[in-house]
């Protein structure tokens, strides 16, 4: 009794702590209190009766705590993606461990349909979690990985599933039938992650987080746990709404990420006006000198180049001469959610000048340079005028609408989707070839310079 | 009975979720996300009971390493996200 009581404390503080991350005043409080409900449901968890013997508990808590607390300490900021990632799959494998752990109690074919689910979810959200990881980290090759019959081989593997899954409910004293769940399950995360590509990884992360959180809840069913279901809901709704989010600011549905692998979209050959005109440090510093209003629009590439916080030098600097500077934040930009938010936020750029895509948008009329480091996509102005492109009815921050655009670029390779950016060859863009963070050094020497 | 009991909570708390979860601004999207997977390791939960049953059979040896997977992504999770969120500063705060 004291023990459910304790559950919906802890739900609740749950609940509370979700509530106070709407603001990013209050958000560490929220994130503080929701780790208050998480103390007091395993100290409730604890007082279990059931529970005769701790040292495999402590064991455990104590090894996978000090991993925690290690790998919290230690992690850059730009591997937020693989950080969470691995989590994910770390979740995943909790859950497939609780459910196959469960079946020696399991009494009803409710509780073995449960069981069943949380294997199979928490087992695809694992390796295909590690695959994610592995992409983004770029341990393996981050394009997409295609052959003839995926499709079919894809389908073969879910209806094994299904037909184990069925044998498993109906023969639970068959371990054979666990082994082929458990088997099928990691297969299929594996074969479901390896044809995405590494700019559609916002959409899988986002989804594997849910399925975390969906692994949780049938984890939760299985155990019959309801602060399991609680708090694995949450994270399932969260992951689905994030999801969500991506594939709208991708104009994408999320099958097409999930099967079409963007990489191998064959382009039309548009036509491309205008050329390419190149810029020197030196003449870009003029132009920037003479503005006042600047708008910055990062993307991954700034991550690469570790920029954040020569881009933050360079603001202070501006600001200094009474220069309006704001940042552009493409919701898509980085490889997961708010990537570069905390990018940015990490090199003490304040909160309230990262602006989001609909909110710059209107104001880029009005600004005299905007500045693009390392975004390409999400700055494609192919997205608006070219019906053809694979992009086409994408939403992209308008820069080529500013009075002038810089371009940070190392080179004139395309981006990760491999589509011709007519921004490059408008009017009003400036190429700034090389090095990010150099050029951007180069700036800031000259304006301190002066 | 109890299968429609939990149903019920497992429906009520997604809708919850939604609700909470939209009003999140973009800005805190990555710390809401490994801020869930600390919430996504309340798998130690179930873990534990698993764990220390006192039988030594397999169901001890799963719980045990659930228990330690689960607390990985409570430990770091909540942590990295406080470390996150620590850097969200408002101008000239």
């Amino acid at each position: 009794m004291i023990i459910q009581l304790a559950y919906v404390v802890s739900a609740a503080l749950f609940i509370f702590g979700l509530k106070l991350l709407g603001s990013a005043a209050t958000a560490r409080k929220g994130n503080l209190m929701s780790s208050v409900g998480m103390l007091v449901a395993i100290v409730a968890a604890l007082l279990d009766k059931g529970i005769v013997e701790y040292q495999w508990i402590i064991a455990g808590v104590l090894v996978g705590g000090a991993i925690g607390a290690a790998a919290a300490r230690l992690v850059q900021m730009t591997s937020m993606p693989e950080m969470v990632a691995l989590f994910n799959g770390f979740g995943g494998m909790a859950s497939l461990l609780v459910g196959a752990a469960a079946l020696s109690t399991a009494t009803n074919t409710f509780t073995l349909v449960t069981i069943v689910l949380s294997i199979l979810i928490g087992g695809l959200t694992f390796t295909g979690s590690l695959i994610a990881w592995g992409k983004l980290s770029e341990t393996i090759g981050s394009g997409a990985v295609m052959f003839r019959g995926q499709q079919i081989v894809n389908s073969l593997i879910v209806l094994a599933i299904l037909a184990s899954a069925v044998m498993f409910c109906l023969q639970p004293e068959n371990p054979t039938w666990l082994y082929a769940v458990i088997g099928l399950s990691l297969l299929f995360g594996i074969m479901a992650v390896i044809p995405i590509g590494g700019a559609d990884m916002p959409v899988v992360i986002s989804l594997l987080n849910s399925y975390s959180g969906l692994a949780a809840c049938a984890a939760g069913f299985a155990v019959n746990n309801n602060i399991l279901i609680v708090a694995g809901s949450l994270v399932g709704a969260s992951g689905i709404i994030l999801t969500k989010i991506m594939c709208k600011a991708m104009n994408r549905s999320l099958s097409n990420v999930l099967f079409s692998g963007f990489g191998s979209v064959s382009t039309e050959e548009t036509e491309i006006e205008g050329e390419i005109k190149p810029i020197s440090v030196e003449d870009a510093y003029y132009v920037l000198e003479a503005a006042s209003s600047v708008a910055i629009i990062p993307g991954y590439g700034m991550a690469v180049a570790q920029a954040q916080h020569v881009v933050k030098e360079l603001t202070e600097l501006l600001e200094k001469r009474g220069t309006e500077v704001n940042f552009g934040i493409h919701p898509v930009a980085g490889r997961m959610p708010g990537h570069m938010n905390v990018l940015l936020a990490e090199a003490d750029v304040p909160y309230d000048q990262l602006l989001e895509m609909d909110d710059i948008n209107p104001r880029m009329e009005t600004v005299d340079v905007a500045i693009v480091i390392g975004a390409n996509d999400v700055v494609n102005p192919a997205a608006r005028d070219v019906q053809s492109s694979p992009i086409y009815g994408m939403p992209v921050i308008n820069v080529d609408s500013a009075r002038t655009v810089f371009v940070l670029k190392r080179s004139m390779a395309s981006g990760f989707a491999g589509i011709e950016n007519p921004l490059f060859y408008k009017e009003n863009t400036r190429m700034l070839f090389g090095d990010a963070k150099e050029s951007i050094g180069g700036l800031i020497r000259e304006l301190s310079g002066s | 009975m109890e299968a429609v009991f939990l149903t019920f909570i497992l429906m009520l708390s997604i809708f919850l979720g939604f609700e909470l979860i939209n009003k999140v601004p973009a800005t805190l999207h990555t710390p809401l996300m490994s801020g869930a997977n600390a919430i996504s390791g309340i798998t130690v939960v179930g873990a534990v009971s698993l764990a220390g049953t006192g039988q030594h059979d397999l169901a001890n040896w799963l719980g045990a390493g659930a228990v330690a997977l689960a607390t990985i992504n409570v430990v770091g999770g909540y942590l990295v996200t406080d470390r996150m969120l620590a850097m969200f500063k408002k101008k000239g705060g």
